[in-house]
Order: structure tokens, then sequence, then C-alpha cells
């Protein structure tokens, strides 16, 4: 079990749980994070304009996907340098949950909360498809209710989501235990055919060395109702519920 | 006015003369320039298009303002609207076709609505030539840059391919929105005293006379007019739409129009006209992009991403307050007012004083209309000897651009975004988006039969709507209300002009026989090359949007289960005339092509609607482009099973094996039925009287069998699937 350094158990009473949003202008996939918090997980989740947002008020934060300010310049480039990334990095210093999706993930990675890079697909199209992921570890803020190994259904969406890290650092990734998912076939395995964007050994997600902050490509907000699925499956559900065990927990 | 080279008629401007009583100034032309061609005015058109209902209790608001508007129940409404980009899209193919679904965003917001998802229907020439493989894969990539940034699904679609395109792309975009019954905003400007507040995007010499350049044929010239093209910003976009619904929720815009064609000269005639209103502007005030502009451009400039609001004075600051939030630029131009003219001041001077009415309101021009030769000698055709080899036809024809899975196009697309896409491309012959919190969904198709249409603009009209119903009553979905887009050469062109008539006549026909009204369309003429003299064929495009009152009624095509049977609904007839069949593995576009029966049409869709309710239909797929042997293996294909269909057992006239396999006779289903259900389809197929059979059944083994008698085609599902999924993609990737 993963206990954040910042924090000691015992010492938050148990209160809602409120999750902010936060709306960068060009962020497309916030409202459907919202919803999917508030009707299909019962958390008290705000839509937070990015000039409004602010550190103590929140157990755990959201970065949506979208095309924060266009993607100009690069993707995640000019929101990562936004006021409200500090209070992220602040919330991240002290343990709460940070998830970043698609471009959540991408402004993640430029404000150098996680490591490495993302770059334009090897295909160079966009790609928007239902993929298998494969949980890689249990010992994060988002995946501590999901069994090592796991295979998720869920969809990606994007034309720069190809993780990219040099070698020392892939190697350093696996060591630290931070590479959380990974694209996979229906057999679990890794394999090329199931890459779909050229990733670095078909990295899908990866977390800070406390495992509180975590990126992914995927769309988990996508994939947490049956009626969405073309498999029928609800996955995306138990990397909010994971998160939502973590807050009840420790803070 | 010689150096002006105005497109005006002779007989156009005796009128705008007369009516004035004065010589208009040059500002002045600019603006009737504009606003009368054909493309704003609908002058050629305007007369034919009467022929359609329009009426319904479902409907709120039909056509004549930016979408229409149709009551699904709950208090909410759901907002439509199709457009084409054809002439942007063929010369600049990535900025053409994203403008277009810049525009067609605007306006759906602009009725109050929260856009939802977007089809878009694509014409182009078969992909080997290098300019239509350009030209394809630009279009995608501009509808993906701006569909995608913008956070609206492209959930939907059409794709066709033939010679008559080839310079001539079509690119028509829809947009769907959903909003509040009691928010429905006008694109009109009612109340004298109201402010004009120009919102979005900084005003530039982008665009300018867009409209006019889309009213004339593909010339040379063409390459020339690049600088009519528009510019498309969707991060603004996405900003100006998350803007427009807050402002929207103020309950202080009282109307809001889209900046298309024509710029702000046709939004403020349009939207006094319509109030019976008048306007007093000042053209010093807009925010524009670059100095030294004249009152000229700025007022007909056609830059993107901008949108006119009428606004209660009491809420301005509460408006500006939330446009400042999003960091939108703004300026406040004028005033409604009660005198129904156009006033625009520049720098303290009056440089235009127009009636709204006059501006907004062409005179019509009536068109001859002569039927073309080529009609009867193509029809006039002898049927093309029987292949001995059907199964190899079979796998040809699934590798044919128009019948091949069109995955290589909306992978591209985000489907998803908004998590609302129940039914995604590819899974069903419509798309299903539910409403959130609703125990609700709708349905949307796009449709359109090019090769029908040319062989019978009547028929393959009426057939091009009866299909879009077809497709949405597939899913489980009541066919509420259609838009369509008719996308022709040049009305000047009597030939064309029949084309068109008979098209809208036909269209009437089947609309009155469903019962299933016109809220709005969008018309482009000149699709023509100058140069080739080439005209697209005329293509009359669909888009229909059904209701699904309980989300368990949703079907799939999918075949789900080994041991169920596959029923037939509808009658088979020696049609082939168009069809797929003959142009991909014969080579001939003629032939006389299947003719629409409204009556027949409503019984096969009320059947499968009542056969879903009831249980009895686990799977729906409707039979079009490539007939029963088409449509049969794409359901195998989507549920990984195999089947055996006897074909003796087709309700038919007598027919060739071949005939039966690939006719495109209309009001046809294929369906998949529990085995224990068999009762109800047959006492329902009586209770109705429609013609339906059990012909086959569902096989757990990976093949595809047709039996016609003493015939045999057995083919392996795996090699089907593989030629099915791929042959687009690697056609483009490859040429």
């Amino acid at each position: 079990m993963f206990i954040p350094t910042a924090w000691k158990l015992g010492e938050l009473e148990m209160n809602d749980i409120r999750v902010a949003v936060i709306r960068f202008p060009g962020s497309n996939c916030d409202l459907d994070t919202v919803y999917v918090l508030q009707r299909v997980l019962g958390v008290d989740a705000r839509l937070v304009w990015h000039r409004d947002f602010k550190d103590d008020a929140w157990d755990a934060v959201i970065i949506p996907g979208g095309f924060s300010y266009g993607d100009y310049l690069r993707a995640g480039a000019i929101a990562a340098r936004s006021p409200a990334m500090k209070h992220v990095r602040e919330m991240a210093k002290e343990g709460k949950p940070v998830l970043g999706i698609c471009n959540g993930f991408q402004i993640l990675v430029e404000s150098e909360l996680l490591p490495g890079a993302l770059l334009m697909n090897s295909t160079l199209k966009f790609i928007c498809k239902w993929v298998t992921i494969r949980t890689e570890t249990n010992r994060t803020a988002f995946t501590r209710s999901i069994p090592r190994g796991k295979l998720l259904k869920i969809p990606i969406a994007h034309i720069q989501g190809r993780y990219y890290i040099d070698e020392k650092s892939l190697r350093e990734l696996e060591d630290n235990d931070q590479i959380v998912f990974r694209y996979v076939n229906d057999n679990g395995e890794v394999v090329e055919e199931a890459n779909p964007n050229g990733s670095v050994s078909n990295i899908a997600g990866v977390c800070n060395l406390e495992g509180n902050v975590l990126g992914l490509m995927p769309h988990p907000e996508r994939a947490s109702e049956r009626i969405l699925s073309p498999f029928g499956t609800d996955h995306g559900k138990l990397i909010f519920e994971s998160m939502i065990d973590y807050i009840r927990r420790y803070l | 006015m010689e150096q002006l080279q105005l497109s005006l008629t002779k007989r156009e401007m005796e009128v705008i003369r007369r009516e004035l009583g004065r010589e208009p100034n040059l500002v002045e032309w600019g603006i009737f320039e504009v606003t009368w061609s054909e493309h704003c005015s609908y002058k050629s058109s305007r007369p034919v298009l009467k022929v359609l209902p329009t009426r319904g209790e479902r409907v709120i608001i039909g056509p004549g303002q930016d979408a229409g508007v149709v009551d699904i129940g709950d208090g909410l409404v759901v907002v439509f609207k199709i457009e084409s980009h054809n002439h942007p899209s063929a010369i600049d193919p990535y900025n053409g076709a994203a403008t277009g679904i810049g525009g067609i965003i605007r306006d759906v917001l602009s009725m109050g609505a929260r856009p939802i998802a977007l089809l878009d229907i694509l014409r182009f020439g078969p992909p080997i030539k290098p300019h239509s493989i350009w030209l394809l894969k630009n279009v995608v990539k501009g509808i993906a840059d701006y569909g995608n940034c913008v956070g609206i699904p492209t959930v939907a679609g059409e794709v066709e391919f033939d010679e008559s395109f080839e310079k001539n792309c079509l690119v028509n975009v829809a947009c769907i929105g959903i909003g509040k019954r009691d928010r429905v905003i006008p694109s009109a400007a009612y109340r004298p005293g109201d402010l004009f507040v120009l919102v979005g995007g900084s005003t530039g010499r982008d665009g300018i006379h867009g409209a006019s350049f889309a009213s004339r044929k593909l010339s040379e010239r063409s390459e020339k007019d690049r600088p009519a093209v528009q510019i498309g910003d969707p991060f603004i976009k996405k900003v100006l739409i998350d803007a427009t619904l807050e402002a929207l929720e103020t309950g202080y815009v009282r109307g809001l129009k889209d900046l298309g064609g024509g710029g702000l000269a046709t939004a403020i005639s349009e939207m006094t006209s319509l109030g019976g209103t008048g306007a007093d502007i000042d053209l010093s005030k807009v925010h524009l992009r670059e100095s030294g502009m004249t009152p000229y451009e700025i007022i007909l400039s056609e830059s993107q991403e901008r949108m006119l609001f009428i606004i209660n004075p009491k809420g301005l600051d509460v408006i500006k307050s939330i446009f400042e939030k999003y960091e939108i630029p703004y300026s406040i131009i004028g005033k409604v007012t009660s005198t129904g003219r156009l006033v625009a001041r520049f720098n303290g001077e009056i440089v235009i004083d127009l009636p709204s009415k006059l501006v907004a309101n062409a005179p019509v021009i009536e068109r001859e209309a002569r039927k073309p030769r080529y009609i009867d000698e193509l029809r006039r055709i002898n049927p093309p000897p029987e292949p001995s080899d059907l199964g190899d036809v079979i796998l040809k024809l699934l590798a044919s651009p128009n019948i091949a899975s069109k995955e290589w196009i909306y992978t591209q697309y985000d489907h998803e975004v908004g998590i609302r896409t129940v039914i995604k491309p590819g899974q069903g012959d419509a798309a299903v988006l539910r409403i959130l919190d609703k125990n609700k969904a709708i349905a949307v198709k796009a449709d359109a039969n090019s090769k029908h249409t040319y062989l019978d603009p009547f028929n393959g009209a009426a057939g091009s709507l009866a299909e879009a119903c077809r497709n949405v009553a597939a899913v489980g979905a009541e066919p509420l209300a259609f838009t369509d887009n008719a996308n022709f050469g040049s009305p000047e062109n009597p030939e064309v002009f029949w084309q068109f008539r008979e098209a809208f006549n036909g269209l009437a026909y089947m609309a009155r026989g469903l019962n299933i009204p016109c809220v709005g369309g969008n018309v482009s003429f000149y699709n023509e090359d100058e140069e080739t003299g080439k005209i697209v064929k005329p293509s009359i495009v669909v888009v229909c949007v059904g209701l699904i009152n309980d989300l368990n009624d949703i079907r799939r095509m999918a075949l789900n289960s080994p041991g169920n049977y596959i029923g037939i609904v509808g009658y088979t007839k020696r049609e082939l005339g168009g069809s797929e069949y003959y142009y991909w593995i014969h080579n001939i576009v003629g032939g006389v092509p299947p003719k629409a029966n409204a009556v027949e049409e409503k019984k096969a869709i009320d059947f499968v609607l009542w056969g879903i309710k009831k249980g009895i239909i686990v799977a729906a797929h409707d039979i079009s482009n490539g007939g029963l042997a088409i449509s049969s293996i794409e359901m195998a294909i989507s549920g990984e099973l195999g089947f055996e269909i006897f074909l003796d057992k087709v309700p038919s006239e007598s027919m060739r094996t071949d005939e039966l396999l690939f006719s495109e006779s209309y009001a046809r289903f294929l369906i998949e039925i529990p085995r224990d259900k068999i009762d109800i389809f047959r006492s329902l197929s009586q209770e109705i009287g429609v013609p339906a059979s059990i012909i086959g059944e569902v096989t757990e083994g990976r093949r595809i069998i047709f039996k016609h008698f003493s015939k045999k085609i057995s083919l392996d599902l795996d090699e089907a699937s593989d030629i099915w999924h791929s042959s687009l993609g690697k056609s483009v990737e490859r040429n």
C-alpha cells in the first residue's frame, strides 16, 4: 500500500468529497467529467474557470481533455504556464489526487509534474477508437482498487498522444513503478499491433514518484457507463472509484 | 458600374433603382450584390422549395431562420441545420471544410441550443486520382481539426465517390443541437431600442464576396478566388460557444444570428426584415483585424467566428462581463429601430440607407426547365449478363469505396466527446445520442443517392428521404423531421433546373407520405466545372432526426446469436438501375433505378418500429447500396457471426440470382429475430400488411452462405471482413 509522505493518517475528518474540474479556454471534456463524477459517482464535482481556481477548497483536481488555448504552440504548453497550474502543483505537493486526462496529461507533462513528452501520433492522424489498456500498478491514488494486470476497455481520441521518454528515464519509470497503463491486445499482451499511436513501451499513462498525480491519454469519463461502451463495460469508473477511496482513507 | 462587374442582372438593377427612387452608392450596390446572390437569396429555388410540407405538431420553428427547431417532449427541443461548403472546399479543401463546420455550429447555437453532434456528407471523384485523394484527405483533415478542437462529436455522415465530383467535390455539413423549449432564440430583431452587439473574431478582409463566389461556376479564375475562402479558428469558436451558452442563460439575449455569407449586411437585413424593424449601425465601432478597411469591406466581410447578438439594454453590463471573462472581443455597433430601414454610418457619415425588406428579399427568378435528353437514353439499357462467379463479385463489391467501411475517415473524428454517443459510426444505421438525465435518445442520419437521382430525380430524391427515415427507424427511432441540402449545377441551365424541380417534387411526395415535415434546408447551385463542362450528379442530401423514447429500444446492426432467424421486410424488385453493382462490376451508370413508394415505406418503417418495441427485432439494417448481399454481410461483419440465407425465400419478382442479391429496391430491411418470436413476427406482418419472410439464420461458423435453389455461394467471413474494413484506407494511402 502506498501512503504519501506528505500526509499522516487520521488528521482529516471525513467530508463530502469535493473535486474541481478545471476549465481552460478550449477544454472540451470538462462537462463530461463533471457529469460522470456527479451522476455516476455521486461526488460533489464542480466546473471551475481556470482563473478562479485555488488549491485549498478541493480534495482532488482533474484537468480534463480538450484543446486548451487551441493547442497552439504545443499541446498543453500555454495552460501549463497559467496561474491555475501553480495551485495544481500545490495540491500535488500536498499529496492530493491530481488527474490529467488527454490534454490534461499533456498539460501535466508540460508543467513537469509528470515525466516524458507527448508527441504527434506515429500515424500523423487524429485517432478516435476504443482500445484495451492493462493496469500496471495499483499503488497509485487512481488504481488502488483495480487489480494489477486488469484489462480496461476505454476510448482514446487524440493526435498528440505518442508518449516519449529516453531509455534511461524509461528504466527509472519502470524501477519506480511509475508506468500505470499500457496499450495491450485482447489477451493482455504488450504488442506493436495494440499500440495505437507509437508510444514508447506502449505507455498509455504514467504517475509521479509519489503516485498521487496521474496522466493518461485514454478517457475514463467516456468509459464509465455501460450504455456508452461497445463492450457493455464501465471500466473508466474504476479509476474514479479508486480516487474516491483514496480520498476517504487519506484525506 | 461597369468597372465593378456586378453579378446582378439588368432587371435586378432596375428593380433596385425603382424601389429606391435613386441610384444606390457603391457600398449599397455591394450589399445588393451579396444579399441578392443565389447563395443568400434563394431567388431561383424559392418557388420550387414551396412544395415541401413544413408543418407538424412537433415543429416549433420551420424553414427561414438559422435552423429548424423540433419539440422532443420534456421541455426540450432538437435544433438542426445543414449547409454546403462545396465551392470553397473545391479550391481550398482544408479551410473550406473547416469553415463549413464553423458556420453550421453557429447556426444551431444562434437558436439558443447547445450543439451536440456534427454530420458530414461528402462526394469526391474515385479515390485513385491524386487530385481526388488530395481533396479527400484535406477535407477530412479540415473537418477533423476543426470539429475535434471545438469539442462537438462528428457522429455520422455519408460518402460517395463518382467521376462527376472530381473537380467539384461536395462538402455538406450538418449540426444537431439540444435546447430548452422556452429558451429558443429567434434569428430576428423584434424590439426597437435593443442593441446590436457583434461578438467574436475581429473583422478582416477575408471572405469578401464569398457568397457571390459560391453563386458562380468553378473556373480557372477560381484559383484567384482563394481570398474568398475564409479561414476558421476552432479555438475561438469553442470559447465563443461557451460564452454564448452562458450569455443565453441570463435571459437578456433577444435575438442571435450567425454571420455567414454576406457578413453583417445579410445578418442585419435578415434579422430586421424578419422582425419588421430597422437598424442604425455605426460601422466605425466594429472591431477590425486590419486598419484602413472601408465601410464596404466592413459590412461585407465574411470573417469567421462572429455572432450578432440582439441584447436587451438592461442586461448589457451582465453580457459584457461574460464576454470579458472569456476574453472575447465584442463591439456595440448599433440599435434596432422602428424605421424598417437599414442605416449604417461610418465616421459620422451615412453610408447606407436602404429598406431592410428590399435588401433581404431578392425578386424571384422564374427559371426555365426542360427534361434532359440523357435520361431516356441511359435508362434504356439491356441488363448485363450474369457473372459466373458471384462470390467473387461480392468480394469485389465489398472493396468498392462506396461500400467499404469508412473507418479511415471516421476514426479521425472524435465521435465520443460529449458522452452522448450510444451508437457510434459503423455500429448501426444511424448515430444515436442519448439525452443526458433522461431515458431518451435521438437518432440522426444523412443520406443521398446521387446515381439514382441522376437517372430519376423524382424517385432518387424521394428514395434519399426514405432511406434516411429507414436508417433512423432501424436503430429504433421514430422519424420526426428532416432538413435537406440540394447540390446541383447551374439553375440557368434548363436541364439542371428540371432535375431540381423534379427532385423537390419527389422529396415532397415522400415527406407527405411519411408525414414528416421539412424544417429547413440549403441549396447549392453552380456545382459544375466551367473548363470541362462537367456537372455534378444531382444530390439531395437529407438529414433525418428521430426520437427514441426508451433507451432499451436502441438497436445495432450486428448479428447477435447463432440460431436466430434472419428476416427480410419489404418486396424485392428487378431494380438495378443506378446500382452500385452496375457501376462497380459492370461499369454502367444506367438502367431504371428503384421507384419510391411512400405507402410501402411507411409500412416497412412501422413494422420495424413495432417489431423493436415488441422485442422481436434484436438487430436491424436497411437494404440500400449493394443490395441484400452487402447489407447482410455488413450485419455479419459487425457481429462477427456467419449466416445462411435462402434467396428463394425472399418475397420478390422472378429474378436472376445476381438481381436478387444486388437489387436496390427501396422500402426494405433485414432483421434478426429470436426463434421464439416467430409467431409475433408473422402476425405483425399480417397486421401491418407488409411482405416479410424468414430467409435464413445466424450461424456459429464464420461462413457467409447464400443459396438460390441449386446455386450456392460460400464466403469466408474473415476474408470478407478484412476486405470491407481495409479497402478504402489502402486506396487512399497507396495513391
